[in-house]
């Protein structure tokens, strides 16, 4: 990215102007954090939260061989949604590397990708490196459009309140094209964090108002704007994975744990003949660790087990909900049933760690 | 401690000399851009501090700070309560929040550090 403008969102001078602290992430400047992470942890736990992601790749597929162009490259069974649905699935390099794990919605007459940030421009490349022969094309939304994520237990009341079509019954990884504001407006709920949420997709230019409103929306819930650290502990809470960190274009999908998003059967798509052989193969394998102190085990960290290094911790951190330092870790399956006492390199120091279940977060049951 | 009368180092440790003495701790401003502390590490009694050079660090949940040590010397008493609650720090980085209490055999390096305006200048600037 060095020597490249750096990249700002419609909500960008909103975040200023809300003592917002800006960072630099997959190229574009983002908050970190407005107050605490740890507050605005909570505050997503136990009421609700806004953040900001239109940072996020979104691409439009259109033509006839849109679905035909999806199934090719990504791992999940895009032809098995339905309008309105929405499919985790992974975009994979010729040698079975993850070069992205991706979000494929069917808006109805076509299919729409989020993406992660940092990989956007890689994915559109892969993309149109691999079209040959086929009648589609893509079309990169991500600067006509802004994205909002609506998440925790008042999402539901918050989201509601100036959208036009119901949400109560909108189920989980579905969506529907509605009106916010006057504005047309696609949501789904889908999220980031393991809480109940939406996320929200307005036109650039009715950002700062759709974001205003949702704040306004929120304020008898306690809604606070939440930024990327925050973010970062609330997927890791809930154990969902993050490129870069759990994989990436070095990793197989079984080794993180995400052979459910490859579906081997579906037919020939980019990267399944190098993981053909690796289903039930896997070196390694993703755990969750409780480390025996406070002090964070953080990525690259080397988890060792009777002395001998067995894996590297993908991500670290101090869990706000449960009060502890916890990290995800790729280690060999040898070293990955809970309970098997292991130790972690922690800058130097040797830090005792237990194998634990994962998720380490899951929200309750909805009351009915 | 009045953060008026203390000397700072650009990378945010205060210093109070009192005789021999010296007290150590850090700003607020360091406090304020760490947010979320989850645990400090501070040297044993009797260890040696070494002007310029790590003595103990400060974990947030986003990163872990090296602490450097502004003066050489002894440290003569370690504030243990910090280390048990390190919220006391974030509470009170100037009073309850001290972290070292060091024996100088040189305390002339200390008029060399900023003053209580040239350091707010220095964080004004780094804060934009």
């Amino acid at each position: 990215m060095a020597g490249e403008a750096i990249l700002k969102t419609p909500l960008n001078g909103w975040h200023q102007a809300h003592r917002g602290r800006l960072v630099e992430f997959g190229g574009w400047s983002m908050p970190v954090q407005y107050s605490t992470i740890i507050e605005e942890h909570q505050a997503v736990r136990q009421r609700v939260g806004l953040f900001d992601i239109s940072h996020m790749g979104r691409l439009e597929f259109v033509g006839p061989d849109a679905l035909a162009w999806l199934e090719k490259l990504t791992t999940n069974y895009a032809a098995r949604l339905v309008p309105g649905q929405v499919q985790y699935s992974l975009v994979l390099t010729e040698s079975g590397g993850i070069l992205d794990d991706i979000l494929v919605y069917r808006t109805g007459p076509g299919y729409s990708v989020v993406c992660n940030a940092s990989n956007r421009i890689g994915v559109v490349e892969h993309f149109e490196a691999n079209r040959a022969g086929l009648d589609a094309s893509l079309v990169d939304r991500t600067f006509d459009t802004a994205m909002i994520a609506i998440q925790g237990p008042a999402a539901l009341a918050t989201a509601q309140r100036h959208l036009d079509a119901p949400l109560t019954d909108l189920p989980y990884y579905h969506g529907l094209p509605a009106t916010f504001l006057g504005s047309p407006t696609s949501v789904s709920r889908t999220g980031y964090t393991g809480e109940d949420g939406f996320e929200l997709t307005v036109p650039a230019d009715r950002a700062v108002e759709a974001w205003e409103a949702l704040i306004h929306a929120g304020r008898v819930f306690g809604v606070l704007p939440i930024g990327l650290g925050a973010r970062d502990t609330l997927r890791f809470e809930a154990a969902m994975p993050l490129h870069g960190h759990e994989m990436d274009d070095t990793t197989d999908p079984y080794a993180v744990g995400l052979g459910w998003a490859v579906k081997l059967k579906k037919g020939d798509f980019l990267g399944r003949a190098a993981i053909l052989g690796k289903k039930g193969h896997s070196t390694a394998t993703r755990v969750g660790l409780e480390l025996g102190g406070k002090r964070i085990a953080r990525q690259g960290a080397e988890v060792m087990l009777g002395g001998r290094t067995v894996g590297r911790v993908t991500s670290g951190t101090f869990s706000p909900t449960l009060g502890k330092a916890l990290a995800m870790a790729s280690v060999e399956p040898a070293a990955s049933a809970v309970g098997t006492a292991l130790t972690v390199d922690v800058r130097g120091q040797v830090e005792p760690a237990t194998v634990v279940p994962l998720p380490f977060y899951r929200r309750p049951a909805t009351p009915a | 401690m009045d953060p008026m009368t203390l000397k700072y180092t650009p990378t945010h440790e205060w210093v109070h000399l009192d005789g021999d003495v010296a007290t150590l701790g850090i700003s607020r401003f360091a406090v304020d851009q760490l947010t979320d502390l989850i645990v400090i590490e501070l040297p044993k009694l009797g260890a040696t501090l070494t002007k310029g050079k790590p003595f103990g660090e400060v974990e947030s949940v986003k990163a872990v700070s090296d602490l450097y040590a502004p003066i050489s010397g002894e440290v003569v008493e370690v504030n243990n309560s910090v280390v048990k609650d390190v919220q006391i720090l974030a509470e009170d980085p100037y009073v309850k929040g001290w972290l070292v209490k060091v024996k100088v055999a040189d305390a002339s390096p200390v008029a060399a550090l900023l003053d209580h305006d040239a350091y707010q200048a220095k964080v004004a600037d780094e804060a934009h």
